[in-house]
């Protein structure tokens, strides 16, 4: 047993960090919340491509089907340091297309999904997946007649304009999108979405609980989770050292210090229980990762705001942003209910 | 990222396995929590047993991972717990081991080993518990000899101990922590009184200790004399870091058996009941990974454990908990009958939060030594 991370791992993790860094810092976040007008974010098709160069979706295709053959360990890595970033885009999408829809694993291509009756990045996606049917495996499986293609990707603008109510322009609407797609006001300036009504919605508070969310998109949205805990976690630790009140650091305050502790607790849980996951891909264990990783990332964007005071408040801060994130991410992969349900089960299996 | 175990550690868990089968039954009956003397024999007697068997010192100077699969196995076939051995073999033994001389080593590793003595842990006294190095027993030079005098309390295991890692201050004058010196008092000194006291589980896990003029011969010391702090530091890395390992195997089991018993009481068609045992299973899992990862980053650093001890530790302490508040919801009414096993675990359980350092102080502890954040004024 060695469960701590490879040199390659170490390697990798690092190398997407520097890109990340150099392609998507935090003036980019801030220029990219700038340019989302109430029309929603626009997905930068440049980085996008940059992405699949970098081998960000073709991460886990085979060497010769023209991927860079890693694993799902490499691919929680590359995730996490996604969600640190507040990367956006549908990013988990895409990655899961590689191999099934052309174009996908290039970045080429952008595919959004539907997950939970909603989709994020419908408009600016070329594909858009239904929701994988059940025992669909690791795959990312597609459902037949799933996949709807709209117009030729040609790599260039996106193609904009959703029509009121329904389907955006060129896009071929049938089964599940049968009842239209209606734009939500997303809470998350840079994840837009739609909702998706009819026969594969997962609305929240249907009684049918819809086919079951494809394991791996749960365990990389963990990862992303997990990325924002760790990342929330620095900021606040950051401005709890600068910030001074009452002659001294806030940071010295043993009420700011132990909010910070229990943020890097719920960090440090999460952490192994995500990349053991990854190693596993169990079942039990991507559910425990999605539990925990949620909670981290929930509790400690609050934690985080908190000790930004009413900075945190602000929208110039960023804080927001990964609060808003982790909200978006947590309403994946079917309901928390579900997920506590199966680990109830699985303990009198 | 690996987990997977060599061949041979799968040949060592399958050798343990087969020796756990053979061994297991003919142990005697278990004590009664009141009966001192008798547990001391029983948990000595599980010692020996190991040491017979080539697994005594598994502790000390088996690979981190291997370690790992004795407290996993240990745990999964019911055997004994360490008992009255935790101290000796978790904690002084340790340090011991890393700050003894050759000729400290020799006198005190092999018993601990062959399950022979006892120790205990006088660290806190009535006015110095989170901050342990304000304590104030003193211990004076005269020839060979140190005299102490002074008091310890919470002292778990006092009443069976033949010895004692004590902390004395050797120089009152020093800044609190410099004063400070480490040793090992034999139980049966002249003036050393135990006073146990009574725990709220109803029996007397602990003791109050009063030393009047014990003289502690100076070859007793373990570091030097005013270093006691720094050997101390040592103790508590191994107390935070691994003393804890197989006890989150037993969590685990207790959870199942929770789900169990909830399915044939009915409460399990309560779905805060069954979701409340989903995330203790989530929670119970991770702190496995957790405990995985540490031990693989103990096996890059040669066994030390770090300060990460401090997050397993908070984590831990409160997930215990919550799993007997748990087994209170699945017990139902039942859960005030103290002849309910978990009744007594529950109460038990309480302490986790307090004993080896308290929550708040491992909080801080993460925050300055992790974090970075400063110290207050
Ligand atoms: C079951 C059990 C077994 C034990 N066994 C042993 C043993 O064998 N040997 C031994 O030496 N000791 C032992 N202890 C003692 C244990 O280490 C102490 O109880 C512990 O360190 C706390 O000290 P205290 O009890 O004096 O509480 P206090 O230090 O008085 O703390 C009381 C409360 O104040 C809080 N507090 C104190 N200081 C701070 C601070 N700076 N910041 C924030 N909050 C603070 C604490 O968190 C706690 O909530 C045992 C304790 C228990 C419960």
């Amino acid at each position: 047993m060695r469960f701590q991370l490879t040199d390659d791992q170490r390697a990798l993790r690092d190398g997407v960090r520097q890109l990340l860094a150099r392609r998507f810092d935090g003036a980019a976040l801030r220029a990219a919340v700038a340019a989302a007008g109430p029309g929603g974010a626009v997905l930068d098709r440049a980085l996008w491509r940059e992405l699949g160069a970098a081998g960000f979706f073709a991460l886990r295709l085979p060497e010769e089907a023209g991927g860079v053959g890693l694993g799902l360990p490499e691919a929680a890595l590359v995730f996490e340091e996604a969600g640190r970033a507040l990367l956006p885009g549908p990013l988990i999408a895409t990655h899961l297309a590689a191999g099934v829809v052309p174009g996908a694993a290039t970045g080429e291509v952008v595919v959004a999904a539907v997950d939970g009756g909603l989709v994020e990045w419908w408009a600016q996606a070329d594909v858009v997946r239904g929701e994988p049917a059940e025992g669909t495996g690791l795959d990312g499986g597609v459902r037949e007649g799933g996949v709807r293609e709209r117009g030729a990707p040609d790599g260039g603008a996106p193609e904009r304009g959703v029509r009121e109510g329904g389907a955006p322009e060129g896009f071929v609407s049938e089964g599940f999108v049968s009842e239209g797609v209606v734009p939500v006001r997303s809470v998350d300036p840079l994840t837009p979405l739609h909702r998706v009504s009819g026969a594969s919605g997962r609305s929240s508070g249907s009684a049918s609980p819809g086919p079951a969310p494809n394991p791996v998109a749960v365990l990389l949205t963990a990862a992303e989770q997990l990325g924002t805990a760790a990342r929330v976690c620095e900021l606040a630790v950051q401005h709890a050292r600068t910030r001074e009140q009452f002659g001294q650091p806030i940071g010295a305050f043993q009420a700011v210090k132990h909010l910070c502790a229990d943020m890097l607790v719920r960090t440090e849980v999460a952490r192994p229980a995500v990349y053991a996951a990854a190693v596993t891909a169990g079942p039990a264990d991507i559910a425990a990762a999605r539990l925990l990783a949620d909670e981290a990332a929930l509790r400690n964007t609050r934690d985080c705001l908190q000790v930004h005071g009413g900075m945190g408040f602000t929208w110039e801060s960023e804080v927001h942003l990964h609060l808003k994130r982790a909200w978006v991410r947590a309403q994946r992969g079917g309901g928390v209910t579900e997920s506590e349900e199966a680990l109830a089960a699985e303990l009198v299996d | 990222m690996d987990l997977t175990y060599t061949p041979e550690e799968e040949e060592f868990r399958a050798r343990l396995r087969q020796w756990l089968g053979k061994a297991l039954p003919t142990l005697p009956a278990k004590p009664s929590p009141d009966d001192w003397p008798g547990r001391r024999a029983y948990d000595l007697g599980w010692q020996r047993m190991l040491d017979d068997a080539g697994y005594a010192g598994v502790h000390w100077d088996a690979s981190p991972t291997t370690r790992l699969i004795f407290l996993e196995e240990t745990e999964r076939a019911g055997a004994p717990y360490v008992g009255a051995n935790f101290v000796g073999l978790l904690h002084a033994g340790p340090t011991i081991a890393a700050e003894g001389t050759a000729e400290q080593r020799a006198r005190w590793l092999p018993p601990i080993l062959r399950g022979e003595e006892v120790w205990c842990q006088g660290f806190s006294e009535p006015d110095a518990g989170s901050d342990l190095a304000a304590l104030r027993t003193r211990a004076c030079r005269d020839g060979d000899d140190y005299v102490v005098s002074g008091s310890k309390i919470w002292t778990s295991h006092a009443e069976v101990a033949d010895w004692c890692e004590l902390l004395v201050r050797t120089d009152p004058s020093a800044p609190k922590h410099r004063g400070i010196t480490w040793l090992a008092m034999p139980m049966d000194a002249p003036g050393v009184t135990v006073r146990p006291l009574r725990t709220l589980a109803g029996s007397a896990e602990f003791a109050e200790v009063f030393l009047d003029e014990v003289r502690v011969p100076v070859a007793n010391r373990v570091g030097e004399e005013n270093d006691g702090w720094r050997v101390t530091m040592v103790t508590l890395s191994f107390e935070r870091g691994t003393a804890f390992v197989g006890e989150v195997v037993a969590c685990r089991r207790v959870l199942g058996e929770l789900a169990r018993t909830a399915r044939e009481n009915g409460r399990w068609d309560d779905p805060v009941v069954r979701r409340r045992l989903g995330r203790l299973n989530a929670e119970f899992r991770a702190l496995w990974r957790l405990t995985q990862w540490n031990v693989s980053e103990a096996e890059a650093n040669r066994g030390v454990p770090g300060v990460g001890g401090s997050v397993f530790k908070l984590r831990y302490s409160h997930a215990r908990q919550e799993l007997y508040d748990t087994a209170a919801g699945v017990l139902g009414p039942d859960c005030l009958d103290l002849d309910r096993p978990w009744t007594l675990d529950r109460l038990s359980s309480l302490s986790y939060t307090i004993a080896a350092g308290t929550s708040q102080i491992q909080r801080t502890i993460v925050a300055e030594r992790i974090l970075g954040l400063p110290k207050g004024r």
